[in-house]
């Protein structure tokens, strides 16, 4: 398995070059090759989603994702939605909700909630359940991650507003 | 500034942030932003990966081991087998529960996915590709995968047993025998149900499951063979305890030995036991001299990391004419798979499954719990629950049911009439325990009110009628439970694990700016212990919990504790906690006796300050007395503010709840939905709502998994059936409803702030809600008992053998 590809993709808006197997999924290259281990990997089977992230556009699992497929990407993850000083309005609600608990599926969930409310601004709670049934979560029965996603687009939309 | 106002002292002790406080996480930050630290994020240089051989068969001799192939593979390291343990006596490790497990297979496998060879390769892919170059030839044997069948049958599944010879809990009737253990009064109890005038009997089974946390189990060993320490990371639930079992199994001595606890991705009781992964990466780590990562896949978590439950629960249970209870008896068959790794205190081979009396004050009763082997998975872990709690609270929630179905009578009415009084506590079960505190009664009339429970079962009753004219085909049903756990183990007079009593500790180092480091000998896995033992402390010592770091899962730095599972943090460690902090403040009165010239005994304690009695403008804050303990020279006082307890408890603590779930079933699809589900709970005091709340919502939809569809099950041939999270039942966001919670707060007598523990309770209370709901609905046509899970097939068929589908 020595026959390793050159794959460049933008990772949370810096340009990033690997050298992986062409098996090698993205989850790996993410938290082996590139040191982000926000995502997670909880199943390889696509239906936990802790090892969530953004791809092109999209909300993709990426324990089953070849790292190859992502040649060229756009890939946010976790890192790349807020600073220490300045976080993502997801990341605070969250957190004001109280919508973790273990933590584990967290990065993912965020990841995958900043990409709902770009697909959907205002979503009802029906809409918000919906869009998040494909990330898990053991700890927390979803309730207060639901409040959170809901509080966080309000508080999107009223910005929204206000710069109108 | 006038502080010592009424509302002045309340301002103060709003900015301490302690009991009863919503405080928000600070775990959070981390978790927010990628940046927690588990098991698989830890990356030393060097790292090699181990990956397991397990067995394709339920049992099978092993006639051959052949590792050449995989050992020719670039960047495979080693490959290691029982023969290469056998040297070291690592090739069987003790379990939990006093019996043994094979580390990797010697001779035979005893079920699907049983560790036989461990592959060391310099990365994951490399390992993976090891895995499957590993040729092992096995002639199979006859499988046995009920435990009925087992104790009847002439296949000998554990050979390296000795029929004749007594387990750990005893004599052993049969070579399939685990062990036989009882509790209560036989003979009195079998006299008080036959003289009854109502007697009925159901046998209850909870099916197998399976904690499966979103993170698996893995570890990370590293043998520094310069210094000859080793250090192992792992998931652990109990780090001292995996200390102290790896220095008896690998002869280093235990100061040699630190093992870490990093962030933890979920343990509900799956992360409590010792497997063979982390022997084998620490055996791989002294062979090759690298550290070494063993991460288990998801398939492997479900196949071999444990399981919960697996009880046949017989029970009788007996009353009078008007539903006065007057005995209960039970009958378990247990399952415990191949080997017994029950995580359970020593003494109790059945964990506290005596709780089985449940709320009500039932004169005599009885159980009997036969264990047995069988051709699966190992383990019998408490699924969030305090050793067999769930089981127990299942099986007298189902019985009371099936009593109400024999008596005619409102299951509701039933249970309040039966219920231990308030002036009956502390209550001394007839199975042996003594219930602390509470208040039955008027959590149940709280939580029949809030749903209106009158108008639902007029509903319910319509529904029926509707029904029967053909103008609905969709059924209401009123889950009922009233629940008792017993947690904090507990009592170092009868709880230990190998031979460690089950006390918990606490350590403070007050810093001379008035801020704190407080470590504890429990871990987190999501319980948010960082956030809500800095706040117990902040109400006992007065500095705010903004100023408190709390710091668990080193050994090297933690004071010894059993660790955390079965609720036992608050019922122990945080009682340790609460005592650490009282020395604290003992010391401090003497320093602020000597600083304001005035006796002890003329101070009095005022949220965050000593202040002189009858002067309260006379005080000094616990900030000012923590710089005079490092700069003053105070005569007969140490230098210095610390203190350390080790809290060994009088008793258990037994929260309790009214959970009442409204569920709609289409008779047709066999579907269901949630309608309402109130769940109230008392855990005594409560020190952080919000937290409680949290734990609360997620344990109802763990039960709500369990209940409703999630279980480990095999064929014939032993192959598990539900090994990915395909077929296993984890409830997404859009079947989980929205619950609501209450609360009544009783507090625990003995426990210094009257905390209970809250965790397990609504996984406890949360599945006979639910499984209850399912029956109630199929009552009125003549439903007494059907199994969980109640997954659509199966309440299709209810509805089909009711003759329902015309």
């Amino acid at each position: 398995m020595s026959d390793k590809m050159h794959i460049k993709l933008t990772v949370n808006g810096a340009p990033r070059e690997v050298l992986a197997e062409p098996r090698e999924l993205l989850i790996h290259v993410l938290r082996e090759r590139l040191g982000l281990t926000g995502p997670h990997i909880g199943c390889e089977t696509t239906h936990c989603g802790v090892c969530t992230v953004d791809m092109n556009g999209k909300s993709v699992k990426s324990c089953t994702v070849f790292a190859a497929q992502a040649d060229g990407a756009e890939i946010t993850t976790i890192e790349g939605l807020g600073t220490p000083d300045d976080l993502h309005v997801l990341q605070r609600m969250f957190h004001e909700h109280h919508g973790l608990q273990c933590g584990f599926c967290t990065p993912g969930m965020i990841t995958r909630a900043h990409r709902l409310l770009q697909e959907n601004p205002d979503p009802t709670e029906e809409e918000v359940r919906f869009g998040m049934a494909g990330n898990l979560c053991r700890c927390t029965g979803y309730q207060n991650i639901v409040r959170a996603i809901l509080a966080a687009a309000a508080e999107l939309n009223a910005a929204r507003e206000a710069a109108q | 500034m006038n502080d010592m106002t009424p509302e002045g002292r309340e301002e103060r002790r709003g900015k301490l942030k302690g009991l009863g406080h919503a405080r928000r996480r600070v775990e959070d930050a981390r978790f927010t932003q990628g940046k927690g630290n588990y098991i698989d994020d830890i990356n030393l240089s060097g790292m090699l990966f181990g990956d397991f051989v397990r067995s394709p068969h339920a049992h099978a001799r092993i006639t051959s081991i052949d590792a050449s192939a995989a050992l020719e593979l670039p960047g495979v390291v080693a490959v290691l087998t029982a023969d290469d343990l056998r040297p070291l006596d690592l090739h069987w490790m003790p379990t939990l529960a006093g019996d043994k497990q094979m580390v990797l297979a010697d001779g035979k496998v005893l079920f699907q996915g049983q560790e036989v060879a461990f592959v060391v390769a310099r990365d994951r892919y490399v390992a993976a590709d090891a895995v499957d170059l590993v040729e092992i030839e096995y002639e199979e044997l006859p499988v046995i995968t009920d435990p009925f069948e087992s104790l009847q049958s002439d296949v000998v599944l554990r050979e390296d047993l000795d029929p004749e010879a007594p387990g750990s809990h005893g004599p052993r009737r049969h070579h399939n025998h685990i062990f036989l253990w009882e509790e209560g009064d036989k003979a009195a109890t079998e006299q008080a149900i036959e003289s009854s005038e109502v007697v009925a009997e159901e046998m209850i089974y909870y099916h197998r499951t399976h904690p499966c946390p979103l993170e698996t189990c893995g570890s990370v060993a590293s043998m520094d063979k310069v210094n000859g320490k080793l250090t192992l990371w792992g998931t652990f639930q109990a780090p001292h305890v995996v200390r102290t079992v790896a220095s008896i199994l690998s002869g280093i001595e235990e100061h040699n030995i630190r093992v870490i606890s990093p962030d933890i991705g979920g343990g509900f009781g799956n992360k409590v036991g010792v497997y063979p992964g982390y022997v084998c990466s620490i055996v791989a780590s002294i062979v090759t001299g690298s550290p070494v990562k063993w991460v288990e896949d998801r398939m492997e978590n479900l196949m071999s990391t444990a399981f919960a439950r697996d009880y046949w629960m017989k029970g009788r249970i007996s009353a009078t004419k008007d539903g006065r209870i007057t005995g209960l008896h039970c009958h378990v068959t247990a399952d415990h798979g191949a080997f017994d790794a029950c995580a359970d205190p020593t003494k109790f081979p059945a964990g506290f499954f005596h709780i089985c009396t449940g709320s009500y004050d039932i004169p005599v009763a009885y159980v009997a719990v036969d264990g047995a082997y069988t051709n699966k998975a190992p383990g019998g872990v408490a699924y969030r629950c305090s050793f067999r709690v769930t089981e127990a609270a299942y099986m007298i929630e189902r019985m009371i049911e099936v009593l109400a179905i024999e008596l005619g009578m409102d299951a509701a009415e039933l249970r309040a009439r039966n219920f231990i009084r308030e002036d009956q506590f502390p209550y001394q079960s007839a199975l042996g325990w003594e219930y602390d505190s509470g208040d039955y009664h008027t959590a149940w009339n709280k939580a029949l009110e809030a749903v209106n429970y009158e108008g639902l079962r007029r509903e319910q009753a319509e529904r029926v009628e509707a029904f029967n004219r053909g103008e609905t085909r969709k059924l209401l049903g009123i889950g009922l439970t009233h629940f008792t756990e017993i947690v904090g183990a507990g009592p170092m007079k009868n709880c230990d694990i190998l031979g460690m009593g089950m006390f918990d500790s606490c350590e403070i180092r007050i810093h001379p700016t008035g801020s704190a480091i407080v470590r504890l000998g429990t871990i987190s896995q999501g319980q948010g212990h960082a956030t809500t033992f800095a706040q117990i402390l902040a109400s006992e010592i007065g500095i705010s919990s903004d100023s408190i770091t709390v710091e668990e899962g080193d050994t090297d730095t933690a004071p010894y504790g059993l660790g955390t599972y079965g609720s036992r943090s608050t019922p122990v460690a945080g009682a340790a906690a609460a005592m650490a902090g009282r020395k604290i403040r003992a010391k401090a009165q003497m320093i602020a006796a000597y600083l304001l010239e005035v006796h002890e005994d003329d101070l009095e304690w005022d949220v965050d300050r000593f202040a002189v009695k009858g002067a309260p403008e006379r005080f000094k804050t616990m900030a000012e007395i923590a710089f005079a303990s490092y700069n003053q020279a105070i005569p007969g006082v140490e230098p210095g503010l610390e203190a350390v307890s080790y809290y060994d408890p009088p008793n258990m603590t037994y929260p309790f709840g009214a959970y009442i779930c409204v569920m709609e079933i289409d008779v047709d699809t066999g579907e269901h939905e949630i309608r309402q589900f109130y769940a109230l709970d008392d855990c005594g005091t409560r020190i952080n709502p919000m937290v409680i709340e949290g734990q609360v919502h997620g344990g109802l939809t763990e039960a709500l998994a369990i209940a409703m569809g999630q279980e480990i099950a095999y064929d014939d041939l032993g192959n598990i059936k539900t090994a990915t999270l395909m077929d296993f039942f984890m409830p997404t966001s859009w079947e989980t409803p929205t619950y609501t919670t209450a609360f009544t707060e009783t507090p625990s007598p003995h426990h210094p702030i009257g905390a209970k523990g809250v965790g397990e309770s609504p996984n406890v209370g949360g599945v006979p809600a639910f499984s209850n709901a399912v029956h109630d609905a199929f009552r009125p046509f003549g439903l007494r008992h059907s199994h969980m899970p109640h997954d659509h097939w199966r309440i299709w068929k209810v509805a089909h053998e009711l003759g329902l589908h015309g």
